[in-house]
């Protein structure tokens, strides 16, 4: 692990740093009349022999890792393995939903703090990741779901989170086009209301991370897979890429779908299932719909983008895999559930549907921190609610690797939690909510 | 993490024949319990969550619930969702091959299709 005490080391690899090409308007003009090239955001390297950390998973986790052990602790020499192109998982995949609404005190504290790092996202990294805070509705169909929303609603106010219950009233005046009538299935009987919550452009998110953490110094390797983890004396020795081997004395694994194959390279077993995670989105309309919808009832979440597209999620799919298929039994569900919402979008055509792939753990919260093999860290277990977690991730795994030590705001996400019985129990505002 | 959503797949069952995996719920990885009076809590809770999560092909356990309500033991393969073969938990014991059924998405049927 490393300390502040090695910082004599690190100034002698800030020599290297580049000061990132600020974006300003007065750049936008002066490069829209000359018609130059903008500078590359990122760009590729050679394979050194060896890094001080090496970061398997070129996603929003991954990235933000290198950018806040960069930034925080002046790591720079740092290598961020990606078998695609980055992004290409779980952070291009995913529905973009930011919220902090969560039922257990350790789970609010962390998503609200990722939440912080979100709203000042875009300044920090001088790129525009569009966050737009525009609100978060979780529906209950029910007098049980109405209670939890109570619940959730009660531990986030102690937790200083915005977030309450508000009756179908409400909801009308916040969605005009949703039908909050008594002449449906499954009756709204309420909401649980998070006006910070809101959805961000993903791909923004993780462009802006490569960008930072390339201009700190970093290196990102796209196309560069990991064929093995060398541990000797039960401590981390080297990675071996389809590039060629590096030795190195932390491997972070921030994947997600193949964590388990990163974790077994290192002998480290985990309490992961992969179950894939079908989304789909509409052809562009005016903008009607401003918070994002959940209903946990009926297994469907939606928003409009700034695109004025609508994108749909659902829960897991039934049963586990690593195939990322679409199906037609999800697409006629998906559109029978946002009907009930919102019969009014009867018309609308969906332009096309993927899936991603989300580490189910038996506790629906995260895995994080060190592992029984020593420099071998773990940032896996994201189920369906990794991307609005990767900044707060990033900066806690980066606190790890620098300080050697676990910060107090993911104690409790710690892998040995299963051995010992330490549940977290996060099911009741994870399983389909986002 | 129960949906109602489900992805064409068909599984031979040995008593119904080749159905849609809808009419199935998936149980889960095929793990032995270890006997509850001779094991400690860190082998128990093992048991309970740690999973091997294989890409490629696992062995796992369903429930026909929509049509024989047995519990099957199924082969798998987790990226192409191909079924290899299934049969009663138990008939590997009683030496009852017959009541193994492969197929569903594979030509192959060396095992002996009972449909």
């Amino acid at each position: 692990m490393f300390n502040n005490r090695n910082g004599a080391k690190n100034d002698h690899r800030m020599n290297g740093y580049r000061k990132p090409a600020r974006y300003s308007a007065l750049d936008l003009i002066r490069h829209g009349l000359s018609g130059s090239d903008w500078p590359r955001a990122w760009h590729a390297h050679d394979l050194r022999r060896s890094y001080d950390v090496v970061i398997v998973g070129g996603g929003v986790h991954g990235l933000a890792t290198a950018y806040y052990l960069a930034k925080e602790y002046g790591i720079t020499n740092v290598a961020v393995l990606e078998k695609g192109y980055i992004g290409s998982g779980g952070s291009g995949r995913n529905t973009a939903i930011i919220r902090s609404n969560y039922l257990t005190p350790e789970g609010v504290r962390f998503y609200d703090r990722s939440v912080k790092l979100y709203e000042t996202l875009s300044e920090d990294l001088n790129f525009n990741a569009m966050f737009a805070q525009r609100g978060h509705l979780t529906l209950a169909h029910s007098d049980s779901s109405l209670r939890t929303m109570h619940w959730r609603a009660e531990v986030n106010k102690l937790e200083g989170v915005d977030s309450e219950v508000i009756g179908p009233d409400d909801i009308k005046r916040l969605v005009p086009y949703m039908d909050t009538s008594e002449n449906v299935r499954y009756p709204m009987l309420g909401a649980l209301y998070h006006p910070p919550g809101g959805i961000i452009r993903h791909d923004a998110v993780v462009w802006g991370y490569a960008r930072g953490v390339d201009a700190y110094g970093a290196h990102i390797h796209q196309n560069t897979e990991v064929l093995g983890i060398d541990v000797a004396g039960g401590r981390v020795r080297g990675v071996r890429t389809e590039r060629g081997d590096i030795a190195t004395r932390v491997v972070v694994n921030c994947t997600a779908g193949w964590s388990t194959l990163i974790s077994d390279m290192a002998g480290v077993r985990m309490p992961i299932s992969t179950f894939p995670l079908q989304a789909a989105v509409t052809e562009p309309v005016r903008p009607f719909l401003d918070p994002v919808i959940v209903s946990g009832t009926l297994h469907v979440y939606v928003s409009q983008t700034d695109r004025g597209e609508l994108v749909f999620g659902a829960s897991v799919d039934p049963f586990t895999s690593y195939s990322m298929r679409g199906s037609l039994e999800f697409v006629e569900e998906l559109a029978g559930h946002v009907l009930e919402l919102m019969p009014s979008l009867a018309k609308m055509r969906v332009l096309r549907q993927w899936a991603g792939l989300c580490d189910m753990t038996p506790d629906f919260a995260p895995i994080m921190g060190t592992t029984p093999v020593a420099g071998f860290l773990i940032d896996v277990g994201w189920g369906t609610y990794g991307f609005k977690a990767g900044p707060v991730a990033g900066e806690t795994i980066a606190e790890i690797i620098a300080t050697g030590k676990t910060p107090e705001l993911i104690a409790t996400f710690d892998l040995a939690r299963f051995a010992e019985g330490r549940l977290v129990g996060e099911k009741g505002a994870a399983a389909v909510g986002h | 993490m129960q949906s109602r959503t489900a992805v064409v797949i068909l599984l031979p069952c040995p008593y119904c024949g080749p159905r849609n995996a809808s009419e199935f719920r998936y149980v889960g990885e095929l793990a032995t319990r270890p006997d509850p009076n001779a094991t400690g809590a860190g082998e128990w809770r093992a048991f309970l969550y740690m999973r091997d999560n294989p890409v490629g092909w696992t062995t796992e356990t369903w429930y026909h619930r929509a049509g024989c309500r047995q519990h099957l033991t199924v082969e798998r393969n987790t990226v192409t969702n191909e079924v290899w073969a299934s049969r009663l938990p138990d008939a590997q014991l009683r030496g009852r091959r017959d009541e193994r059924a492969t197929g569903g998405n594979v030509a192959d049927d060396s095992g002996g299709a009972t449909y």
